[in-house]
């Protein structure tokens, strides 16, 4: 028996389960998934808890449910990896063989890399909106809020949804006009970036958009720790930014199994060839979604992207043939901005997010760089598609390779 | 693309005024560049600029943290040396590219 084991049973290990149980007789090829929770989050939905728009309920199914039949489940803690001796040992010692590895173990927030973030303010003064609790700590928080300096700030790149701190604002912005008190709120957006974005178009779009809803914008803002006794923000050429309550984005880090098995970078990101996907120091092992190091979003659009890539390659290693897929970087993010509206933005590793319609070109429904209502509703709609269409690896409308068609120059 | 004559020596930068042609790199052009962002290069300089060329080299995606565990110099020690935008800075000097994010 041959022998497939997938690390991670979030979107990308559950995606490639579904994918490889399809095609890989069952008499000669075992799949085996291990994953520490048992828990599948929508993560795209944190977003909307701070706001009361969902509840903890509308982000959480168990994992069992999106897996395929005939593969085998572990819930446990994973030691390491050992690459060279193609084995995986798990928390209890058990070892697991392998003749295909595929890591798709994510990224987590790791707020105890800031002096001071997790100290006497976290949970209190201070947010994270990345993790279900922190989502539901903010909730509780702005219940009774009755105004002041809302702080957002990223620690440091990457971080997973590039757009998640963008829409976090907006969202915000909305609320605060909602419950009739925007005008007792002050909201800055601190970034490491040199604006509110990184490529130049979306860059100007979002930033007026900011500017339009008196969103102030503090660029180039590198965090270096938080003090707790002031409520202020200190950056490491000691910029200091005074909040009332600060939302987090923290340093983003792969897991520390990735550490433990000498094969991360200084965030523990698998360096991974990011046209083929496979690993950079070994031949049977792939790597999938926000574990790698590939230069694109770490966002479940590039997973489900990328995974056809992922499939196409491992099934061309399993027999020998050379990789010839090659992924491309596409991703795609909605971007919430408030009132019931909403942006589309579409890009790869060569280009970068354009104005125009998508998916067809000319028609849309959804205006790429543009706030329309459409792309609200594609939000709203996603989440049904995400429990349904993409984690079980039915067809979405969406083809994996960007396409230049609707996009305008 | 442009050529731009630097300590002496004609080199191609981009619109930035970044190197586009690594190897074109001299010491001498370090501390003309240097001076354009009103910093006195120092050994201390130098030493980053070497170890980002090293890393550039070798195809590695440079970052402010990445500098900061190379054991040279911590974060902070990196914004006196390159005082406003450390890593664009400091790369400008080292005749790399300017670093870019690639969300």
């Amino acid at each position: 028996m041959k022998k497939i084991l997938i690390l991670g049973g979030g979107t990308g290990g559950t995606i490639m389960a579904n994918k490889l149980r399809k095609v890989l007789e069952r008499d000669e090829w075992e799949i085996t998934l291990v994953d520490k929770h048992k828990t599948h989050y929508y993560q795209p939905g944190f977003l909307f808890i701070p706001f009361g728009i969902y509840n903890k309920y509308d982000v959480i199914k168990p994992k069992s449910d999106f897996f395929p039949p005939g593969i085998n489940i572990i819930y446990t803690l994973i030691d390491r990896i050992d690459g060279d001796n193609n084995k995986v040992i798990l928390e209890d010692g058990k070892v697991l063989n392998y003749d295909f590895l595929i890591i798709s173990t994510g990224t987590q927030i790791r707020p105890d890399e800031t002096p001071g973030l997790n100290e006497e303010l976290w949970y209190k003064s201070i947010f994270d909106f990345y993790t279900v609790e922190g989502a539901v700590a903010l909730r509780e928080f702005f219940k009774s809020w009755e105004g002041g300096h809302l702080v957002l700030n990223i620690a440091e790149l990457p971080f997973k949804c590039p757009v998640a701190p963008l829409e976090f604002v907006f969202l915000a912005d909305a609320y605060f006009h909602e419950i009739g008190i925007r005008d007792k709120v002050e909201i800055s957006y601190v970034t490491p970036l040199p604006g509110a974005f990184t490529k130049p178009r979306a860059t100007k779009m979002l930033g007026e958009l900011l500017n339009e809803k008196n969103i102030k914008v503090i660029p180039e803002f590198y965090l270096e720790r938080v003090d707790n006794k002031n409520k202020k923000i200190i950056s490491y050429d000691e910029q200091e930014i005074p909040f009332d309550v600060l939302t987090i984005v923290p340093v983003n880090m792969g897991s520390d199994v990735i550490e433990r098995s000498g094969l991360g970078d200084d965030l523990n990101f698998v360096p991974t060839d990011k046209y083929t996907l496979r690993s950079e120091k070994y031949e049977n092992i792939f790597v999938l979604g926000d574990a790698s190091n590939i230069p694109t979003s770490k966002s479940g659009s590039v997973v489900h992207f990328s995974s056809d890539v992922l499939f196409e390659n491992l099934m061309s290693a399993i027999e020998g043939r050379p990789l010839m897929a090659k992924f491309d970087g596409h991703s795609n993010c909605y971007i919430e901005t408030g009132f019931g509206k909403g942006s589309i933005i579409d890009f790869n590793y060569d280009t970068e997010p354009l104005p125009g319609t998508f998916p067809l070109p000319g028609i849309g429904p959804f205006g790429l760089l543009k706030n329309t209502k459409m792309n609200h509703y594609g939000k709203v709609l996603f989440r049904w598609m995400y429990w349904h269409i993409r984690l079980k690896d039915k067809r979405l409308p969406i083809e994996s390779e960007m396409s230049m068609a609707g996009k305008k120059l | 693309m442009a050529t731009k004559n630097i300590a002496g020596i004609s080199v191609d930068v981009n619109e930035e005024g970044y190197m586009t042609d690594p190897s074109q790199w001299t010491e001498a052009i370090a501390k003309e560049l240097a001076k354009e962002e009103d910093i006195e290069l120092t050994d201390e300089h130098l030493k980053v600029a070497k170890y980002l060329r090293e890393e550039h080299e070798k195809g590695a995606v440079l970052t402010i943290r990445k500098v900061g565990k190379s054991g040279l110099v911590d974060i902070k020690g990196l914004y006196k040396l390159f005082p406003g935008g450390p890593l664009k800075k400091s790369s400008k000097i080292a005749g790399i590219p300017k670093p870019t994010s690639c969300v």
